[in-house]
């Protein structure tokens, strides 16, 4: 049970048997609760996510200073009792920058992560459900679109059609739902062969009410699981464009443009660097540990790996 | 076997065909020419320009004589660098990336696969903790924070190496480490979970039981089966370095493709950018072709006919 502290806990963790006695009623979702908080680091990691989260949503709100607001006088800062994280040289208050820019980088994360799960839970669904040749044929186009360079294809888009925040999300996402239609279509295959499903066909209900009402409910975990680890994924992206200087704009923020930012200029503003270097990576490792966690709790098979 | 090769050789090809449409259209539709940054064209100049390299015909045929030159090898002329063509322009970059491209890979497999043995083997010591923190640590922290801190701390204050360039032996070092390290990061997990499987079957009890060392049974006979998840990663691994060294080589300033390709999409240098395009698939598709025939020689159990 101590395993709980490292990534990857051995299988022996996750047939954890429950503390609390059955005839208190621990619903599915309970246990799953319950075995979270037990790993360390992913219970860590949702904390710091939710800590990270409110602060980029509440702190651009309490602070003095505007994200775009220069101080030309004052120029680059190190970190100081006025300015806690600096100052860049604009003279824009580093802290500032960050926490708005955080809301830029979580918004794209979690809006591309949708357009994603959007189309790899349709598209798998299908596949999965209806098998054979249609199956054959989608899941082919799925192998044929792995192999092309997609990250390539992003950036002639948003080298094309203008660096639209709107399109940027929508190209992300159009480039990371082929994972999640492999898994969900696997367990779709699954999950349709079960008794439940041949009495509600029995029953007369339409395919579209089958797989939506029925299928998709009980393979909720595995897509939990997966969306949890395709933020990071996605933000990962979204800050590799910003950082080529093909994502978000400066005067805007986000995390990749202050990275861009700060290893411009690190040689003399070491802070412009550090500071957005680790908020940033930070938030990916607490997410990747909390999706870790969440496929330990929720007892999903290890799909990714 | 052969069957196998060609019906991935042939969905290679018809992958490869779609990229270079969707490409080719993709840039004819946007906004802006190559020739619009250029000031003071008039409009004479323009056609004469449009009329030489071929942009004046209906679209349908340029497609078309893009298509029977690039059957013959031949990636067009360069819109934004007179008198060069595509080819030359690739041909003089390429080794760069090439070289950097192998460094790293073989960075992240020496360093990925040496972690994650020791980790599998010594399960749950520090040696595993530690390799395995570094696992998520090289997952979660992206080359270009990585990259400049390293640029930062062991160029510019330690001054050992130089903060860019691409001239000496040592400026190799920086980049192929930066760029392999974050391979190495999911290399090592691969291997630890690949080998922790394979180090519970029989035939390595039987190894051990003859006598065999125990360093012998973890290279002889172990490894060969606990590393074919890391060779199914191979391919996205690949493809990965290669993009991945758009970003390494803007951070080090090293005169490779991934730089060019950037620039070549700013200037809207169509042929030059459907030729990188062109070259990136091709080394990708031909790269998973090759992953797929080594996993099929590895493991009998994956099924050929696919």
């Amino acid at each position: 049970m101590n395993a709980a502290s490292s990534p990857n806990p051995p299988l022996d963790a996750r047939a954890t048997p429950l503390a609390e006695p059955l005839e208190k009623g621990n619903s599915l979702w309970h246990d799953a609760w319950l075995r979270l908080r037990k790993n360390k680091l992913a219970y860590f990691g949702l904390w710091t996510v939710g800590i990270i989260t409110i602060a980029c949503v509440v702190g651009p709100f309490l602070s003095p200073y505007g994200y775009e607001e220069q101080d030309l006088d004052l120029g680059a800062a190190g970190p100081n009792a006025k300015h806690w994280l600096g100052t860049d040289t604009l003279g824009r208050d580093l802290l500032v920058r960050l926490l708005f820019g955080g809301r830029v980088s979580l918004a794209v994360g979690l809006a591309a992560t949708f357009v994603a799960l959007t189309i790899g839970v349709v598209y798998g669904a299908v596949a999965g459900f209806f098998g054979g040749k249609r199956d054959a044929f989608m899941m082919r186009a799925v192998d044929i679109m792995y192999s092309l360079p997609f990250p390539i294809f992003v950036i002639l888009l948003m080298v094309f059609f203008g660096r639209n925040i709107i399109l940027l999300f929508v190209a992300i996402g159009a480039v990371e739902w082929l994972t999640m239609a492999r898994i969900v279509r696997s367990q779709v295959m699954a999950v349709k062969k079960m008794e439940f499903i041949e009495a509600a066909r029995s029953l007369g209900f339409g395919r579209r009410r089958i797989i939506f009402r029925h299928i998709l409910p009980n393979i909720l975990g595995p897509i939990i699981v997966y969306t949890t680890l395709t933020i990071p994924a996605v933000m990962l992206l979204e800050a590799f464009l910003s950082f080529l200087g093909l994502g978000v704009q400066p005067p805007m923020s986000s995390w990749g443009v202050l990275i861009k930012d700060g290893a411009e200029k690190m040689e003399e503003f070491w802070w412009l660097l550090v500071f957005p270097g680790f908020t940033f990576s930070l938030t990916l490792f607490s997410l990747n540990f909390l999706g870790d966690g969440l496929r330990d709790a929720l007892d999903v098979r290890s799909s990714k790996d | 076997m052969l069957r196998f090769i060609t019906s991935r050789f042939l969905q290679s090809l018809v992958a490869l065909f779609l990229v270079i449409s969707a490409t080719f259209f993709m840039v004819r539709f946007v906004p802006g020419g190559p020739f619009t940054a250029e000031k003071a064209v008039t409009p004479e100049i323009l056609r004469n320009l449009e009329a030489h390299y071929g942009l004046d015909k209906p679209l349908w045929r340029q497609y078309l004589d893009y298509l029977g030159s690039l059957a013959q090898g031949d990636l067009g002329p360069s819109f934004k660098y007179p008198n060069r063509t595509v080819n030359e322009i690739l041909l003089d970059k390429l080794p760069v990336s090439a070289e950097l491209g192998l460094l790293s890979l073989g960075v992240a497999l020496v360093l990925g696969i040496t972690l994650g043995t020791i980790a599998a083997v010594r399960r749950n010591s520090w040696a595993d903790y530690m390799a395995s923190s570094f696992g998520m640590i090289g997952i979660s922290v992206p080359t270009f924070v990585v990259g400049p801190l390293l640029v930062l701390v062991a160029a510019i204050h330690l001054g050992w190496f130089n903060a860019s360039g691409w001239y000496t032996p040592m400026d190799r070092v920086l980049p192929a480490l930066v760029l392999g390290i974050a391979y190495a990061a999911p290399i090592s997990r691969l291997t630890r979970g690949g080998m922790l499987e394979v180090l519970h079957q029989d035939f390595i009890r039987t190894a051990r039981a003859k006598g065999a060392s125990e360093f012998r049974v973890v290279t002889r006979h172990a490894l060969r089966g606990g590393l074919l998840p890391v060779v199914s990663y191979l391919g996205p691994a690949v493809a990965g370095i290669l993009t991945g060294s758009f970003v390494i080589e803007t951070i080090f300033q090293i005169p490779g493709i991934g730089r060019e390709f950037v620039n070549s999409a700013f200037n809207r240098d169509y042929t030059l950018v459907l030729g990188t395009v062109i070259l990136y698939a091709v080394l990708i598709m031909a790269l998973n072709l090759v992953v797929d025939v080594v996993q099929a020689w590895m493991n009998p159990k994956v099924r050929l006919d696919a």
